[in-house]
């Protein structure tokens, strides 16, 4: 196992620079549209072949992790949207979860349903951005307009709950920011009905084509050995034939109670990879329409903890509660102390396992956290599986592997 | 596998080795001494019954005013059982070295160019410990808690000669 290796750009660039080889280094971004964010790859090429490739990251790095030790936990929610700007609440999740860990405290079933059921709403409006710049780069331009066109009605639903389209720090350590609109569930009905119907136009559109066949077929190949080996996660290892799914593996926010299928590949392609994905998106319709008939079933609720260390007295006390507006003002201005301790939790984000380890001091700021930022691991197996392959394909390679820059960078 | 069986092989397996194996919030945290760290990871990655072959997370953590100072945290995670289990290694300031584990995980890599990025622990015979995330020129580690929180000063038309001065790359 010690063959699979990660080159430095460096490795490539000294030989190259002294001459001792016949082989050309081209630079391939960081503003290339087809490496998604600000992604460097030093190639080294025999014609079109090529025969080594380091990437080069580093680009976006804005020291998300080290400026989260100075916000209180609750205010270093916002930074966590950040990282993987396809996937919001999934970030949101992770991070919370793992406070929620070290602080041992219960979330109320109404409230964990509805984070399911926007998690699995996030994983299909990012896998529609991975579809549609995936065929783009490949040239199908018109399943990048159908993509985007429903993850316009995702986005919609998150600006329902939240305010905000992307950036929704919606998930809060404890609960949520607010409680469901009126007109929530029935949007979602509307956009869980139609959905399904829209992932056969894609498949329609792909699935069989031959060119796209031509494409992605045994482009890209990695063993399950080697996928476990370089620690891929997410569609990219189970398209591998890995069956690693946390929400079945360790189940968080009640996974264990919903009915759903992990999809598998074979192959470990560019192709299969499609397909788990695609599949992906159907299961996720799936629980998100399990969820969802949760949510009318059970009508209104709490949507924060009844932990009043953790969340503030609600609105209506503070009006005519001395106590409880102190409450609040301390709760604000200086957060809730944590007990000492460090917890890891991992949850199944689109693109795989995202991690988040927190350590707390006893204070009411995070000692450190660190994010197993998926992306960033990913793509370290972007060498082995891009060696030997024509240079058109390490674009769809890349596509595949669904790297999100800023979430590789934090 | 759980918890109790888990510590209780490692227990049998490494007797004098391991001082603290302690549950902490449903995790099992293991402290292992750093000449132990690629056996224990091999014992658990390649025993028939446990198989922790995945490596899910490693970093870097600084504990400022403890001693040892630094601390690398493994997470491995063990798909047939369904059980995750933290390894911790304790890194003095003075000789901030760790071994890698690059030749048992080829995923280590890049996670232990962070940890070197951010920490500046060296992790013994990696292939190629260089920084990952911040500019090759930049000097310290800015994840270590004695770095302050820092900003680059926004340059405009009418400062800007004044701040590239300053610039590593204009000295040079």
């Amino acid at each position: 196992m010690t063959t699979l290796t990660v080159p430095s750009p460096r490795e490539i660039i000294e030989p190259a620079r002294s001459g001792q080889k016949e082989t050309m280094v081209l630079n391939m971004g960081p503003h290339h549209p087809s490496t998604h964010g600000v992604l460097r790859l030093v190639l080294e090429l025999d014609g079109e072949v090529v025969v080594n490739v380091a990437p080069d990251v580093g680009y976006l790095h804005t020291g998300i992790e080290k400026t989260m030790e100075s916000k209180t936990y609750q205010k270093a929610v916002v930074l966590t949207d950040r990282t993987d700007y396809l996937a919001p609440l999934s970030n949101n999740l992770s991070y919370v979860l793992a406070v929620e860990k070290l602080l041992d405290c219960e979330i109320p079933i109404r409230v964990q349903t509805i984070r399911v059921l926007l998690t699995e709403l996030t994983r299909i409006g990012s896998h529609l951005v991975w579809l549609g710049t995936h065929a783009l780069d490949l040239a199908a331009m018109s399943v990048f307009l159908y993509a985007f066109r429903e993850r316009e009605k995702i986005l919609d639903i998150f600006e329902l709950v939240s305010g905000a389209r992307m950036m929704t720090s919606y998930f809060r350590v404890g609960g949520l920011a607010y409680d469901l609109t009126d007109d929530f569930l029935p949007t979602v009905k509307h956009f869980l009905d139609h959905m399904s119907g829209h992932i056969d136009e894609y498949e329609d559109l792909l699935t069989r084509n031959p060119l796209w066949l031509e494409r992605s077929m045994g482009v890209g190949v990695i063993s399950a050995e080697d996928a476990i080996a370089y620690g891929l996660s997410g569609a990219n290892l189970r398209a591998s034939g890995v069956n690693l799914d946390m929400r079945k593996l360790i189940p968080y926010s009640g996974y264990e109670t919903y009915d759903f299928d992990v999809p598998i590949g074979k192959n470990g392609d560019n192709y299969d990879r499609y397909l788990v994905r695609i599949a992906e998106m159907r299961q996720s319709l799936r629980i998100a329409q399990q969820a969802h008939q949760r949510l009318v079933d059970m009508g209104p609720g709490p949507y924060v903890t009844a932990d009043r260390k953790i969340v503030p007295p609600p609105k209506h006390e503070i009006t005519y509660s001395m106590e409880s507006l102190i409450h609040h003002f301390k709760l604000w201005t200086e957060g809730f102390k944590v007990p000492r301790g460090d917890a890891y939790v991992g949850i199944e984000s689109p693109r795989g396992i995202l991690g988040t380890y927190v350590v707390s001091d006893g204070g009411p700021k995070p000692y450190r956290v660190h994010f197993r930022a998926p992306s960033f691991i990913n793509l370290q197996a972007l060498p082995h599986m891009a060696r030997g392959r024509l240079m058109a394909d390490l674009v769809a390679l890349t596509a595949s592997l669904d790297p999100v820059l800023g979430e590789v960078d934090r | 596998m759980d918890n109790v069986i888990l510590s209780q092989r490692l227990r049998e397996a490494f007797p004098q080795e391991l001082t603290s194996i302690r549950e902490f919030r449903g995790e099992l945290h293991v402290v292992v001494p750093r000449e132990q760290l690629v056996a224990v990871a091999q014992f658990l990655r390649d025993t028939p019954e446990l198989r922790y072959i995945y490596l899910e997370n490693l970093c870097g953590v600084d504990y400022l005013g403890r001693e040892p100072r630094f601390e690398v945290v493994y997470h491995l995670l063990s798909l047939s059982h369904r059980h995750r289990v933290c390894l911790k290694v304790g890194v003095p300031e003075a000789d901030p070295t760790v071994p890698t584990l690059t030749r048992l995980w080829p995923t280590a890599n890049w996670q232990e160019r962070e940890a070197y990025d951010m920490f500046g622990i060296i992790f013994r015979n990696h292939p190629s410990l260089e920084r990952i995330l911040m500019p090759e020129d930049w000097e310290g580690y800015p994840q270590r808690k004695d770095v302050p929180l820092g900003y680059e000063e926004v340059a405009f038309t009418f400062n800007q000669d004044e701040i590239y001065a300053q610039k590593h790359f204009v000295k040079e």
